[in-house]
């Protein structure tokens, strides 16, 4: 996956389509602000400009999600093996083998892991037991998605997770499996379009591109080589080695004013 | 006779006031054999107060799910694992002293080594309640075991800290958990043999197992402490040295620290002690064993609580320089901004532990501090709540404000059911304390028995001519009294 930074406005389409695609619960407004929201894909923020000159202020979009990476931090410090690298690069989640020690959360550089704190899609299969009062008392919005008919909404080929599991992006793994059957029922190869991401197929700048590397004649590959001296990857030192890459935002500085006050690579301030 | 249960003047006795054999056997089973004291009744039913405390706040946990502990996407640990390393540590004490100390033949480990081991056992039942509660699944914590099993096997991941901890805890709860009972074994028949009650003969002949003092016996059980004690050593070192690996190992700037092993190992033992002291204080009291657990042994675990507190503080400010020298911007951040920084929103926890654990155990460096009982009391219970905090530091500083600014998280404080889970583990341990300490001698009296002639006090006010003499006089007295 690439994601063009120049392209992406921050409009969020992709945030709404991953919730859509991959059952992502809504935890509702008390869960938020104790820090438990279970987006896959959020939209971080940098900022840049005189503090002190609302005018002078420029904001920088990345999109952050998981990074596939192949050198994964998350991967061996689970101690049941719950989350695994497949063939294709994907950093994979098992939902059933995840016993629920946060330790994979912790150790993500890129904090994209999120945690099923409670029973927030009714996928337990033991009843009340979510807290009405007291500690941790959750909205409505989790009451009727732990309800069969609100249940209905959601996408019959994605697991829903338990509480107490880890969850993340999976790259619509669903949506690669889907594409591969198409293409081996057809016995060809899987072409460009075969298989897409949710997040990619809703940018309306197209920011997002997604698809297979080894195939030469792919549009990742063409991103890839035509802005390469736009491609980084976020906490590169750190030798996760991600399978998302990202092409740098450039833009007039002349016109931003101050360019010293540049703050794209040392993020100091952030606002929610 | 005389020349092999000689002990230099020099030395302190070990065990003080007029005592024979009989006298030392009186002093430290009587307590099981009376009614305990209101005072004990008192403590013990606290204690069962907090644990119930504790049983339901696990319960609220088990039934809602993770998310009634303040922990966030962030701070995936907090109170739980904090914890979990703090009692841990409290465990080493008692290790240290069984095992490194009998393979250094230190005399004094005598008076306190029974209690120590046992706080040892209770403190790692406790810490092992973490690890497993803090699951999101934790009715799937059998995964964590390398067993057969049908699913392809799927096998546990042998690079995780986490299992490596799981080995560590498990190997260290059974090793010193029999290294215990089998220094048990000799007293619990003594406790038989004295037993006037039916069912007090029926229950310590089934847990002495059939005791008869006979040299064969005697010599086995040598054998078995000298080689548990052997088993045990490595695991003083190693224990924590494991948990450590659970940070050590990981990216995360202020847990990504090399310097982590002996640091913890230091921590461990410093921590230990002061629950050694925090307890011996009011055992010896209560029980009336000041005449076993003497000023000197108390002494000499302060000595032990300023070396290792200082090893600690060592530790921490090669920490701060490291972070600077390497110009690591991430963890110049975690370690000078999270932390060294007084304003910033954790900065009073790292000065609470810079005070409790660095500064405060420096009085000990006075041997009038070092022998002042209420000062080694307060200065007990200071240290581990400095040790507390220096895992909740490292833990949770680091991992509240790392990478990415976008998720950095808030203030976490914990909720009523963490902390009652911490209160509920302080029942459990002194629930098991109390019980120890009214059904098992607290003293181990076989070995107490075994230096009672050469440290005891009127033995060696008997001795004390022996000095003067010169070794052919002392050798033919010797020779005298064999034949």
């Amino acid at each position: 996956m690439s994601i063009d930074l120049n392209a992406c406005f921050g409009c969020g389409a992709c945030v709404i389509a991953c919730n859509a695609e991959n059952n992502v619960a809504v935890v509702g407004k008390n869960e938020v602000l104790r820090f438990h929201d279970m987006h896959w894909l959020r939209i971080d923020r940098y900022f840049s400009g005189n503090i002190n000159e609302p005018d002078s202020i420029q904001t920088v979009f990345q999109p952050m999600l998981c990074q596939h990476c192949e050198n994964a931090p998350c991967e061996n410090v689970c101690p049941v093996a719950a989350t695994s690298h497949s063939s294709e690069g994907i950093n994979q989640m098992i939902y059933n083998r995840c016993i629920g020690t946060r330790y994979c959360a912790n150790n993500c550089p890129y904090k994209v892991r999120r945690f099923n704190w409670e029973d927030y899609l009714g996928a337990d299969s033991f009843d009340d037991n979510l807290p009405k009062s007291g500690v941790g008392t959750v909205n409505d919005a989790v009451f009727m998605m732990n309800d069969d008919l609100t249940r209905m909404v959601l996408n019959p080929d994605v697991t829903v997770r338990s509480r107490g599991v880890m969850e993340k992006c999976s790259f619509c793994i669903q949506r690669q499996q889907e594409g591969k059957l198409k293409a081996k029922k057809e016995n060809r190869p899987l072409a460009e379009g075969d298989n897409s991401v949710a997040c990619a197929q809703a940018c309306p700048a197209e920011a997002i591109v997604f698809g297979n590397v080894h195939n030469t004649s792919s549009m990742i590959n063409k991103v890839r080589s035509e802005s390469y001296n736009r491609l980084f990857y976020v906490l590169e030192q750190v030798h996760t080695l991600p399978n998302v890459s990202y092409l740098a935002k450039v833009r007039n500085a002349s016109w931003a004013g101050d360019a010293k006050e540049e703050v794209e690579e040392k993020p100091v301030a952030e606002v929610h | 006779m005389a020349l092999l249960k000689y002990e230099s003047q020099v030395r302190p006795p070990l065990v003080n006031g007029t005592k024979d054999y009989h006298q030392v056997t009186e002093d430290i089973i009587r307590p099981i054999e009376v009614n305990p004291s209101k005072l004990w009744w008192i403590g013990f039913l606290i204690s069962v107060g907090l644990l119930i405390f504790g049983i339901f706040s696990v319960g609220e946990e088990f039934v809602y799910g993770t998310g009634q502990w303040n922990l966030n996407k962030t701070i995936g640990w907090g109170w739980d694992i904090t914890n979990f390393v703090w009692w841990v540590g409290i465990g080493h004490a008692g290790t240290l002293i069984s095992a490194i100390l009998l393979l250094f033949r230190q005399g004094w480990r005598t008076g306190v080594n029974r209690a120590a081991e046992a706080m040892t056992i209770f403190a790692v039942m406790c810490a092992g309640q973490f690890p497993i509660w803090h699951m999101g699944r934790v009715w799937m914590a059998f995964f964590v075991l390398p067993y057969p099993n049908t699913r392809g096997p799927v096998w546990v991941n042998f690079n995780s800290p986490l299992l490596w901890d799981v080995f560590a805890i498990s190997t260290y709860f059974t090793v010193s958990l029999l290294f215990w009972y089998t220094g048990l074994l000799p007293d619990l028949a003594t406790v038989r043999d004295r037993a006037k009650l039916k069912w007090r003969k029926k229950f310590y002949g089934i847990v002495s197992f059939g005791w008869t003092g006979s040299t064969k016996h005697w010599q086995r059980h040598e054998s078995l402490s000298l080689v548990l004690a052997g088993l045990s050593t490595p695991l003083v070192l190693s224990v924590h040295t494991v948990v450590s690996f659970d940070f050590a190992t990981s990216v995360i700037p202020g847990w990504h620290t090399t310097i982590f092993p002996p640091y913890f190992v230091a921590g461990a033992i410093f921590s230990g002690f002061a629950m050694v002291q925090t307890l011996l204080l009011v055992t010896r009291k209560v029980l009336n064993l000041q005449e076993y657990i003497t000023l000197e042994h108390i002494e000499v675990m302060n000595k032990v609580i300023v070396l290792t507190g200082s090893i600690v503080g060592i530790a921490y400010l090669t920490e701060l320089f490291v972070a600077w020298y390497s110009q690591n911007p991430y963890e110049g951040w975690a370690f000078m901004q999270n932390r060294a920084n007084p304003f910033s929103p954790y900065g009073w926890a790292y000065l609470l532990m810079m005070s409790c654990n660095v500064l405060s155990p420096q009085i000990f460096w006075f041997r009038k501090m070092r022998r002042n009982l209420t000062v080694t009391f307060f200065m007990s219970v200071i240290v581990n709540i400095g040790m507390w905090f220096e895992r909740f530091v490292i833990i949770v500083t680091s991992i509240y404000r790392d990478y990415l600014p976008s998720s950095w998280s808030t203030y976490y404080t914990p909720t009523i059911w963490e902390i009652g889970f911490y209160l509920g583990t302080f029942g459990l341990f002194f629930t098991c304390y109390f019980l120890f300490s009214k059904f098992f001698p607290v003293i181990a009296l076989a070995e107490i028995k075994h230096i009672l002639k050469k440290s005891g006090a009127n033995y060696k006010a008997n001795m004390g001519g022996m000095e003067k003499e010169s070794p052919d006089e002392v050798y033919h007295e010797a020779h005298a009294a064999h034949h």
